[in-house]
């Protein structure tokens, strides 16, 4: 009698609900909120866009919590940065989302780096001595509107390969991206004209796209590693090594402890600047364009007052 | 680039030998010898510009400042030497992306479909008072576990995991299945060898356990380290409801797992049912509840390899975990409460032993490697359920990186029988290869 409830029991919940979705709105899940910004702005409300990630979170240390499970299975499409950035967190989850559509290699699994110009890619031997490294290159290639655009086209053919019907929708939502990407790249330029060539220190190796497109001279880390946190001996050196080249700006991703670049400010007379690397990692920073807007704007200002000083 | 076209000329206008050193020459055959070189001077000049100029065309066409809306922009990222594409399949899921370098020439290319190999350390040591813990003494020191995993994608439909548990003295598949993660239905679907997801600590491996050891309900009640870990088959399903993730999960074993379960004959299979429940309270808090079922068949009372008495074993469990980590300071501040209640009834020739057994633990991470816990433990004895254990410990733990952890963890246990021990132990835990997925 109980094996028989049991086994009616399984098949309720085993069985059932076989829903089919209707030809609605295009269902994406991105991974970061960058690249959430750009799918936005290429597909407009013919899709709705979701992110895992937060922009004020470290994207290297994302939880795989089982709400993220439920975005993932409803997704017609999932856009990862890749370059192993997610690889602690999106593979369990991918795993155990039960939908084909985002499974590895699937038409709905689309790693935006796979065009981009990635900076960093390790060269000769790669062991952990030097800590947490990227085999496959640095993984914030965002960060240079170059790389948006390439993101954005790769975005349009994925979203025109599911919606054919939509293209007509899609293709001048893309051009007028790109074309506002182009005006806004030569406004930002012409900002950091005068500043081409400022030494900075960031914390994490989150800027080197960003630095190679404005024109920054990034001189060291206040990580002695990736993914280690700072020691004694090495934020000394530093120090020093900021005194020396006189270095007066240190950019702090929004999810690093301020301590040891706030004590690095104090000893060098360097200004200590949040700079998030991500849209949303600050309320102003609400898309793609207002993320270099923050930035840039924020790193001027700061210079302005060292050269005033 | 002068002083580069002067020494190539000087190479060019080298005669070869050292014969043209021996005589002297003549000033006419030095101007002709001028004139000669101040030719090829002209000539590679105008060559080089014109390289020049193509470089900057080509520069130009690449540089992103000014692409045409339609064109594809190519990557310029530079690559290593030799390179091979990573598989389409083969990419994520803990899997390699991109391009992956070919070390041994053309023919490594096979090494691409390698599975991710990982080891993972355990090195255990204990310290207390002589004799003080005569019913489950550990060794001074012991390379307690070394874990190898293979994983990888094997073809559109299915990947594979493979966790091989060496001790010092003998291997031990701790797992090894087959996942198909995307079935019709929505079924997630396992076959192979595999820990049963009956409660939270059960489905864990070792090195993700926030202390040195296992609770004592769990060697009590659950069969001990290994727990149920037999072979079978796993269907999961998320349950839609318009509220909070819940997933239903049954399982089917042969009914073998330590001395929790033992199979006599074929029909002897052990069942574990699982329903989860989730919620997201704040985007920092989460709370995380569970059910669990399992039956099969004891071996108490199996005499000479027949089942005479055809007892069994039900387990029924609860658990609950709630997590706290602030998105913006997620690296340096968490918490994890977690519980876990085991009810066994075990049929026994002595009659059905009924033993109720749980443990309560907190874990507080107070800054971006450390992190300090407690847990409390109290076992009844799943075949002597008048024999209650009792045990209380404090652990502290530093990650000198995410590749490794060093843990101290001081252990006081209340034996129903012998004496109270007290233990210091502590564990050294290290990883290398792939890189796996952090535990949730």
């Amino acid at each position: 009698m109980t094996n028989k409830i049991c086994l009616a029991v399984f098949i309720a919940v085993f069985a059932s609900n076989f829903s089919v979705n209707a030809q609605g709105k295009l269902n994406v899940v991105t991974t970061t909120e960058d690249l959430a910004a750009i799918a936005r702005e290429v597909g407009g409300d013919h899709i709705t866009v979701d992110s895992i990630a937060k922009g004020y979170q470290d994207p290297h240390f994302v939880e795989a919590k089982p709400s993220f499970i439920l975005k993932l299975q409803k997704a017609d499409l999932l856009i990862l940065v890749g370059r192993e950035l997610e690889i602690g967190w999106l593979p369990p989850l991918i795993q155990q989302s039960r939908n084909s559509k985002v499974q590895v290699g699937a038409d709905g699994y689309l790693d935006a780096s796979l065009q981009a110009r990635i900076l960093e890619i390790p060269q000769g031997q790669i062991t952990r001595a030097e800590g947490d490294v990227h085999p496959l290159g640095n993984p914030h290639y965002w960060l240079d509107p170059e790389n948006g655009k390439i993101i954005a086209r790769e975005i349009f053919d994925r979203l025109s390969r599911f919606r054919p019907n939509e293209g007509a929708f899609f293709e001048p939502r893309l051009n007028d991206f790109l074309n506002r990407l182009s005006d806004a790249e030569k406004r930002w330029g012409a900002m950091m004209a005068p500043y081409k060539g400022t030494k900075v220190v960031t914390y994490h190796r989150s800027f080197p796209n960003f630095a190679e497109r404005f024109g920054l001279d990034v001189v060291g880390y206040v990580e002695p590693k990736p993914g280690i946190p700072p020691t004694p001996q090495h934020t000394l050196d530093l120090i020093n090594e900021m005194k020396k080249a006189n270095v007066k700006v240190v950019l702090v991703e929004p999810y690093f402890d301020l301590k040891t670049p706030n004590s690095i400010g104090r000893a060098t007379g360097a200004e200590v600047l949040v700079m998030p690397p991500s849209v949303g990692g600050v309320k102003e920073a609400s898309d793609y364009f207002k993320l270099f807007d923050y930035d840039l704007n924020l790193l001027i200002n700061a210079i302005k007052k060292i050269r005033e000083n | 680039m002068k002083p580069h076209v002067l020494a190539l000329l000087l190479v060019f206008a080298m005669p070869p030998g050292s014969e043209g050193f021996a005589q002297t020459p003549t000033v006419a055959e030095i101007n002709a010898l001028r004139a000669q070189i101040d030719a090829l001077k002209a000539e590679y000049d105008k060559r080089l510009q014109a390289l020049e100029r193509q470089f900057e065309a080509l520069q130009g066409q690449t540089q992103p400042a000014q692409p045409a809306p339609t064109a594809q922009t190519p990557a310029t990222a530079p690559a290593p030497p030799q390179t091979a594409d990573v598989p389409a399949g083969a990419q994520g899921a803990g899997g390699p992306a991109g391009q992956l370098p070919v070390y041994g020439g053309a023919t490594a290319g096979s090494k691409i479909f390698n599975p991710d190999i990982a080891v993972i350390g355990d090195f255990l040591g204990a310290a207390g008072a002589a004799g003080s813990n005569n019913v489950n003494p550990d060794p001074a020191l012991t390379m307690h576990e070394s874990e190898a995993s293979f994983q990888a994608i094997v073809d559109p439909y299915a990947r594979a995991d493979f966790f091989f548990s060496f001790g010092e003295q003998g291997v031990n598949l701790e797992e090894g299945y087959l996942t198909f993660p995307a079935i019709p239905g929505g079924l997630l679907v396992r076959a192979g060898k595999m820990r049963a997801a009956f409660g939270k600590v059960n489905t864990l491996h070792n090195h993700v356990l926030p202390w040195t050891d296992r609770p004592l309900v769990i060697s009590n009640l659950v069969g001990g380290e290994d727990g149920i870990n037999d072979a079978g088959f796993s269907a999961a399903r998320l349950i839609p409801n318009p509220w909070i993730f819940l997933e239903a999960t049954g399982q089917v074993f042969r009914g073998d797992s330590n001395d929790l379960f033992t199979a006599s004959k074929r029909g002897d299979l052990s069942y574990v049912g699982h329903l989860r429940g989730y919620q997201d309270i704040t985007e920092s808090t989460n709370i995380d509840i569970g059910v669990s079922y399992s039956r099969g068949h004891n071996g108490s009372g199996i005499v000479n390899n027949s089942d005479l008495g055809r007892f069994r074993t039900a387990l029924y469990g609860a658990d609950a975990t709630v997590r706290w980590r602030p998105l913006r300071r997620a690296i340096y501040h968490s918490f994890v409460g977690r519980s876990e209640f085991i009810w066994s009834r075990r049929g026994q020739p002595n009659g059905v032993q009924n033993a109720l057994g749980y443990y309560f633990s907190g874990d507080y991470q107070f800054a971006r490697r450390w992190f300090a816990g407690i847990r409390y433990d109290r076992s009844k004895r799943a075949d002597e359920a008048s024999l209650t254990d009792k045990g209380q410990s404090a652990v502290l733990t530093y990650w000198p990186s995410e590749f490794s952890q060093v843990r101290g963890q001081y252990r006081r246990t209340q034996y129903a029988t012998g004496p109270t021990a007290n233990e210091f132990l502590m564990q050294f835990q290290f990883s290398i290869g792939a890189h796996g997925a952090h535990p949730f």
